[in-house]
Parts: structure tokens; sequence; C-alpha cells
């Protein structure tokens, strides 16, 4: 016992319990030290650190602005939409999960992982897209269903819809998910992963205006990005109202008068340059882009000889055989080396260089004045004058009456066409100028090319007096509260510089086309209003030699459809006060009389039916007999 | 036998001092689990029921002489020892690390016990082998393999935690017994070697914790997110606190661990520093306390049988603190009376048991 005794008054012991005590003493002062650095002097950081942690914006998406018609006629919209997604954190079995929901969704398990991987760039808490705009008999299943699958959730989402499919297909565009690259580029520095922008078409080139401004909420969340209350919300606007100078009605009919026959055609108002329909076809439905296009509709789209994404209206180039014509006689008349009375003796053929260069017709139109070589399309009439006129006048006569530009539409690829003079073909091949591309351009033919816009605007120059004006697609963008932000007018690229006599031939030969007898643009004649306008053929593979206007007369049968030639035909009415201007080509429609008169005619028709009241009523009160008589010209 | 003077020199202080304690761990567990939504019984009234069963066996511990331990250290060393090498062969696998053994009834720990065993044992050899001369290193091989032979068991489980703490209290104990400066400096030598070459002998998921520990940004989302989110919880409550259920980094979650080895994280982001200060001072005095009892112990055996208790409460308390604000590696080493937990409580409760019995004896001759 006496050894275990302790002896208080040991010094040594004495100090180490002294020691003890401030060695207990030092550690807790240097918790106490930690706590105060964390607490007082880093208070701050960390704070922001934990709001940052439980706080998260989330972002609203902006319904994206509508696009009506020049009338208010809606044309674009958005429409809600269910779309399957899954939260990441709140999956338990990632594998029973998908093998659930493939069930449901009628899809492979692996292709949805694959989906799923494909996303796992976004961020933890947002949900990964697997299925858009399910239908409701699913969304019922599924939210029955939803005890089964945790982690699976279900989106409400604005989606673009085009309720009239594939109608302007082309003037829309498609839009689609941004894309890595794209969420890089500084004009999509507001964008975030996830978010549509417009990929093509006006969709594309008006993003700006159409894209609205996404709202945001801010959320409490839960260590698993479960959002607990909300704490703040800002709504979204909504896009901008974008009205198209469209008209819906006639933009219908201009589709469906095409039936199956791919091509394009464009409407133009002569008197302001307002674009009233554009057509392009095949075309595709957009709606596939915006609930995400398959790849098997994808390849059908891009394999499609005839070419659906293509906006021919605006960028397919096409010779615009004898369309061109109008340009080579006004040329001419503006040149003084012909008036309308100078004939020429069309034998069916004419010897320029060593060649020989035909008229369609092969036994010739005999002698043949300015009134007859446009009615008829007589093709050595117009070798003749072009050989007086020169290739340089004929181009620059092109070009006055607006063909060989681009007018920067808000579209993709538009093309500017070619009108050759004798620099550009040094340029471009350092060959001289010979007279039978002259000749040959004289027909539009050879090294000519135009879009059928471009056709439409040349009709609408002609027919107007001489004016350019510059095409216009958007009438006038409003914001969702009605303030208007832009409103067109009409812009003139250029007033007339023609001779007004000069322009009174050519368009009388016009009218004759369509309402003489033997006009080669007869099935374009409609009752009550006076049709002016120009047959034309494109080649699209040179058989022979020289390129001459409907040629092939008789062998059609035996070409394959593909090597078939560009139907063309414009045409503007009332011939005597002109309201409208129209530029057909139906792709391998052989004769432009036969396939794109008769759709021209459907499109003025429909225009003149429904605008009866509106119109004066004096043109289409003027007989027709007083210029059915112009045979006497010759 | 049992003396009327004992109940008269009870020591009230330590008790309402542990209760104290006791009662903020438990008003803080009913905060941190608040949240959960458990069909059983909530966390905070099963910590007040160990405490009940803690608080039990603590005043059992006070009816007998604490001294009768001293003949039973060798056979409790012995069965613990022995308890140790079962759990490697026989012990059940919780989350990669043997710890435990099933009887049935309960787990039972065997590396838990052998806290208390250890402090017994060695206040056994330390009070037989005293001398006016400090321990030289020979000296010291006898209770340094005491000592050496659990700890490594415990590491072999693996338990670093327990091991490292069993360790300190040796050590400490051995430490205040007193050492020759020469073997002092021998064995500091031999302790940095060792943590050199220990380096290597540790799991992956160890040297992992130590790493991040240095830099916890290396694995914000791994392993380094304990100690972020923690660093979070404690600094953003500042001076004055989120207020009590107002800690949204426990609330929300983000917090892991918050109802044991990191409660006092959410007690630090609620209470701010004035609480934390409060609690520190509360833990202050009861190490001083404990090492007040000591030094009044009456005898040789009871002295170092109250540094060792004193020792295990501060190191745990020091080890726990220190990894929830960052300045120590996070081992899993609960707070005392603080984290939720049976066998931390039951333990905790022994010593408490032991600290009263050694204390209302102080004055028996």
């Amino acid at each position: 016992m006496a050894l275990n005794n302790p002896q208080p008054d040991d010094p040594s012991r004495k100090q180490r319990f002294q020691w003890l005590t401030v060695a207990a003493i030092f550690f807790f002062a240097l918790l106490g030290v930690r706590l105060w650095s964390l607490q007082i002097i880093y208070a701050e950081q960390y704070q922001l650190l934990s709001q940052k942690n439980r706080t998260r914006y989330i972002p609203i998406a902006a319904p994206r602005g509508p696009i009506f018609d020049r009338h208010g006629q809606l044309l674009v919209d958005n429409r809600p939409t269910f779309t399957v997604s899954v939260l990441r954190q709140e999956v338990i079995d990632k594998k029973i999960l998908l093998q659930r929901l493939a069930i449901y969704l009628d899809n492979d398990w692996q292709q949805l992982e694959s989906d799923w991987n494909k996303l796992l760039y976004y961020p933890r808490y947002r949900p990964i897209p697997l299925k858009s705009d399910i239908d409701r008999t699913l969304l019922e299943q599924l939210s029955e269903n939803s005890v089964n699958l945790p982690g699976m959730l279900i989106e409400v989402q604005p989606m673009r819809s085009y309720p009239y499919h594939e109608v302007a297909a082309h003037l829309f565009g498609h839009i689609g998910a941004i894309s890595e690259e794209e969420l890089n580029l500084p004009q999509y520095r507001d964008y975030r992963a996830g978010n549509y922008i417009g990929k093509s078409g006006l969709e594309k080139h008006l993003e700006h205006y159409l894209k609205g401004i996404s709202g945001e909420k801010l959320v409490e969340v839960d260590v698993k990005g479960k959002e607990l209350r909300q704490l703040q919300v800002r709504a979204p606007l909504p896009g901008k109202s974008v009205f198209l100078t469209l008209d819906r009605d006639l933009q219908l009919h201009t589709e469906q008068a095409f039936g199956n026959q791919s091509g394009a055609a464009v409407v133009l108002d002569v008197n302001n340059g307002d674009i009233l329909a554009m057509v392009s076809r095949p075309a595709f439905d957009p709606e596939m882009f915006a609930r995400g296009i398959t790849s098997n509709e994808w390849n059908n789209l891009v394999n499609n000889p005839d070419h659906p994404l293509q906006a021919k209206a605006i960028s397919g180039q096409y010779p615009p055989g004898s369309t061109y014509k109008m340009v080579t006689a006004l040329a001419a008349l503006d040149a003084g080396v012909i008036t309308p009375s100078t004939l020429i003796d069309c034998e069916g053929k004419i010897a320029i260089g060593n060649r020989d260069y035909r008229c369609w017709k092969e036994r010739g139109h005999g002698l043949t004045n300015l009134n007859k070589a446009l009615r008829e399309s007589c093709d050595v009439w117009f070798y003749h004058v072009s050989l007086m006129v020169g290739i340089e006048r004929m181009s620059a006569m092109a070009r006055k009456l607006g063909l060989g530009r681009s007018y920067n539409l808000p579209l993709d690829n538009e093309q500017a066409g070619l009108i050759p003079v004798k620099s550009w073909k040094r340029k471009h091949y350092n060959t001289p100028w010979y007279k039978g591309q002259t000749a040959n351009a004289a027909i539009g033919q050879g090294y000519v090319l135009a879009t059928p816009l471009q056709l439409a605007v040349m009709t609408a120059t002609i027919a107007n007096g001489g004016t350019l004006y510059q095409p216009q697609l958007i009438k006038r963008i409003e914001d969702y509260t009605g303030n208007i932000l832009k409103q067109a007018s009409p812009i003139k690229l250029h007033e007339s510089t023609l001779n007004q006599r000069n322009l009174s031939y050519v368009k009388h030969g016009m009218e004759e086309v369509v309402n003489h007898p033997r006009g080669t643009g007869k099935s374009s004649r409609l009752s009550g209003v006076i049709v002016a306008g120009k047959t034309g053929t494109a080649q699209v593979v040179r058989l022979k030699d020289d390129p001459e206007d409907g040629e092939k007369t008789g062998k059609e049968e035996e070409i394959s459809y593909r090597h078939r030639d560009h139907a063309l035909f414009v045409a503007y009415a009332p011939a005597q006060k002109p309201e409208i201007a129209v530029a057909v080509i139906v792709e391998h429609g052989q004769h432009g009389g036969s396939t794109a008169g008769p759709i021209s005619r459907q499109i003025l028709k429909h225009y003149f039916d429904n605008h009866q009241k509106t119109i004066g009523t004096k043109t289409t009160q003027q007989p027709l007999r007083s210029i059915s008589n112009g045979e006497s010209d010759v | 036998m049992f003396d009327r003077r004992l109940i008269a020199n009870f020591d009230w202080t330590l008790l309402i001092l542990i209760l104290t304690a006791a009662t903020i761990g438990i008003i803080n567990l009913y905060s941190s689990t608040s949240s959960w939504d458990i069909s059983s019984l909530p966390i905070y009234l099963k910590q007040l029921y160990w405490l009940g069963i803690g608080f039990s066996i603590a005043l059992c511990l006070t009816i007998f002489n604490y001294r009768h331990l001293e003949h039973l250290a060798i056979i409790a060393y012995v069965s613990c020892v022995g308890l140790l090498i079962a759990v490697l062969f026989f012990g059940k696998t919780i989350m990669g690390a043997t710890r435990w053994i099933d009887l049935g009834l309960f787990n039972i720990q065997p590396s838990e016990v052998m806290k208390v065993v250890i402090i017994i044992t060695l206040a056994t050899f330390l009070s037989r082998h005293e001398s006016p001369q400090r321990y030289s290193l020979t000296e010291l091989i006898a209770p340094g393999l005491l000592l050496a032979i659990p700890v490594l068991l415990i590491m072999k489980q693996p338990d670093l935690g327990t091991a490292i703490l069993l360790l300190f209290i040796g050590i400490t104990m051995v430490l205040f017994a007193g050492i020759r400066r020469s073997a002092l400096i021998v064995l500091s030598l031999l302790a940095s070697c060792a943590i050199i070459g220990g380096w290597f002998m540790l799991h992956g998921y160890q040297k992992d914790r130590i790493r991040t520990f240095l830099d916890p940004e290396r694995a914000p989302l791994g392993s380094g997110y304990h100690i972020i989110q923690s660093k979070i919880a404690v600094g953003s409550g500042g001076f004055w606190g989120k207020g009590f259920m107002q800690g949204t980094q426990s609330q929300l979650s983000f917090l892991p661990e918050r109802h044991t080895d990191f409660a006092f994280s959410v007690f630090a982001e609620e209470w701010g520093l004035l609480g934390c200060t409060l609690l520190l001072g509360l833990y202050l005095f009861i190490i001083l306390w404990g090492i007040l009892i000591a030094r009044k112990a009456d005898s040789s055996f009871g002295m170092y049988l109250a540094i060792g208790i004193t020792a295990m409460f501060f190191w745990h308390i020091f080890v726990n603190l220190g990894m929830v604000i960052g300045l120590l590696p996070v081992v899993g080493v609960p707070l005392p009376l603080f984290s939720y937990g049976g066998t931390s409580m039951v333990t905790t409760m022994i010593g408490v048991g032991l600290l009263l019995n050694i204390s209302m004896r102080r004055f028996i001759f």
C-alpha cells in the first residue's frame, strides 16, 4: 500500500501536472485559433461557398418568337411538349432504370445509355433528355409508374411547331440543339448547353429576334440537386414576333400547284418587292429537326436526288433559257441596233463561225419581227440581234433588270447567278470571248445562270417599268407587347433608266406569248385578267453541241427523267397595271409552256380570285381583242 | 463497507460537466438529423437511450473501489488481446474493416474495450514500477510492448484512428510517468523513422486521407469532399452562427457523416464561434478537472488511471475537432458525448465512472 501512496509534495510530479495542464490549454488554444481563422477571418468566403452550395440558378427557356404571314396568319409557333428526362443524382440503378424505360419508350436500353453518355457534359443537376415530345398515353403510363422509375423526370418544354409542316420549309429553316463548338462562338455567349438555336433559314438569320430572353429561377437545392423551394424568379421574355411579306394562302397554293414535281417558284409584288410566296420543292418538315431527327429520316433527306434540303428558289442556279430573251431584246432596242419592226428571216438555223446555231423550230419561223420572235420564241432572230448588240450591252441590261446579283435575304446560300462579260471569261478561263457564246447567251444558255428569285425580280422590274426593288421577306418585327421594332418599307435599288417605249414593245410581246393563238405560253392564259409571260427551257445535258430551245421534241420519251430539260415560265399580271410577278421552274419539266405555265396560271388565278375585290376592275375588263391581232405586225 | 463519506465526496462538478456536454450533443443531434425521415426511433432519442445506459454503467462503476481493478489488469489485458486476435480471424467485416465480433445479441468492438483496458494495464504497470529515477530506454521496453501489441493488432484491422488514439494515450501516460532525456531523444528519432517507414505500411485509403488532408482540393468530390464541406460548414457559421436548425450545410445534407464524426461541424455552423468557444471551454474544463482528479487521487494507480482516462478524452476531442476544422487528416474518431454512437458513449461513460470513483475516494486514506 505504501508504495501506492501518492507523493503530493514530490516537486517533479507537481511540475509534470503543470506541464500537462499547459499542454492541454495549448492544444485547445490551437483549436480556438483555427476556429477563429475559419469563422472570423475567412467567414465571408465560406459563407459564399455555402450559399453557392445550396442555391442554383435554373434557366427557364424563353418561348421562341412566332412567325406570321403578312396578314397575321400564324406560320410558326411553339407548343408544349413532354420530355422524358433523367436526373442523374436521383437514379438508384442506372441499368434497371434504362431497361424499364426502354420498354415504355420502345427502344433499346443500350441506345438510351449511349444517348445518356453523349450528354454527360451537362451540369450534374441538369436533367438529361432521353425522348422528347411523348404522347399523352405514354405520359400517363410513365406518370403512373414513376415510383418504379426513380430518377425519371417528365419535363414540360416548349417545342417549335410548324403547323403547315413542309410549307415554306426552306424559308423557316430549322432549329436544333446548340453544339459544343457553337457554345464557344462569341455570338452564342448567352446560351447554355441544351438550348435550341436556329440552324438554317429565318430561324438562323433572325435568331437574334426570335430567341427571347430566358428567365431564371433561384432555387434552394439539397446535396442531390433536388429543388426544395424557389427563392426568386425572373420570368422569361418571349422572342419577337416576325411578320413576313408572305401570303399564307398564296404560298399554300403555290406549294400545292407543284404536286409531285420538283422545282421552285417565286411570287413578287412588282410595286414594292415584297415576296408573296417562295417555294422550293420537294421540301422537308422542319418539325423533324425540332423534335430530333432520326438517322433514317436524315438519310432519306440527304440521299433524295431531288435535294429536299436545298432552297432552290434562291440557291438553285439555272440557265434562264428563253426567259432571258427579254434582256436581249431590250438591250438591242436600247442600243438602237433594231426597231420593233426589224425583220429577220428565220430558216431554222444560222451559221456563226464554223458552227450552225439552230432554231427550236427546224423548218424556221420565216420573216420574224420582235413581237413574233418573243411570242414564238424564235431563236434565230435573237442570234442575229445578239451579234448586233454584243455581249457587254446584253449583260449590262441583265444587271439593270436585277440579274447576276445577290439580294442578301436573311436566308442561307443565296446565289448570285452568272451574267457573263468578256472580262469575266478572260479572268476565269483566260480565253477570248467568241461570237457563238454571245448567241448562246442571247437565248439564256451557255454561261448565263439565274436563280428563280432573280427571274422573278427581272419580270417584276419589266412589269413596273424598270424600277429595281429590293425583294423583301420581312414586313415587320414586333415585340410581344406589340411595339414595332422594325418596319420594312420598299427599297428602290435603282430607278428606271429604261426607255419606256422600248419596254412597251417587249411587254407587248410578252402579252402575246400568253394571249396570242400561236403564243408559246397559252397554257397560262387566264380569263378576266390579261397575263404577260415568257416560256423557257433550260438544258440539263448537252445532247448536241449547240443549245437550242425545245430542240429535242419527239425524243423526250427516250430521254431518262434525270436528263430532261428544266421548264421555266415567268409572268406578270395584270398586263396593263401589273401587280404581281411570278417565276416558276419545274425541274425536268421539259417545256415551259406545258409544265411551268400551268403552275404559274394557278398561282395567278388564286391571286386574282382572292383579290378580285381589291384590285382595280379597269384592267380586268380590258378586252383581249386589242392585242390578239398582234399578228398583223409581221 | 460502503462509506457514507463517499456520497458526501461525490464529484457533482464532473457529473454536471459531463451531462451538460451530453445534453448539448443530443440537442445538436436533434438538429442534424431532423430532416431524416426514418420510421424507427429518431437518432437523438437513441443517443439519449445510450446516455442512460452509459450513465447507469458509470454509476455502477462508482460502487466498488477502483483499486480492485489493479488485480484485474493482467487478466483483462490478456483476454482483450485475445479478442483482438480473434477479430482478425472471426471478425465481422463492415466496409472493408474487420473490427467487430458478433456475440449474437450485439456486436462487440474489442479495440474500443482495449482503450479502457490499456489505461488500466499501464496504470498498474506504472504505479508498480515507480522510482525516483525516470524511465531509461531499457525500462521502457516492457510498457512499450504492452502498448505496441494492441496497437499493431488494431492497425491490422485496419482501424488507424483507434490505433493512433491508443498510442497517444499510452505515450501521454508514460511521458507523465517521466522519461530520461537520453531515452526521449532516442525515442523521438525512432518515432521519426517509424513515421517515415509507416507511410509505406499504410493502406491506400489511409494514404489518400493524409494526401487529401494536405491538399483537400486534390479530390473535391472524393475523399477531400468531407474536409471541404466541413470547413465550409464551420467557416460559414461566422461569429453568431446560422441559428439552431438553420445550418444549410447540414440541413441540406451537404455535410457527410454529420451525426457521427462531423457532428461538431453542425454545431459550429449553427452556433458560430460563440457557441464553439463555449463548447471548447466546457471540454477544456472537463480535461482540467480530470487532471485535478489525478492530482488529488489517493494512490499512484488512481493517479495514472485518471491521467489515462483524461488523456483518452483529450485525444478524442483534439483529434476529432482537429479533423473537422482541417487541422488534422480525416481519421474516424468520434467526439465524446457529441457524436452519435453507442460504443463511443459507453466507453466515455466507463471513463467518467472511473473518474468519479477515483474522485470520490480522494480523501480516504
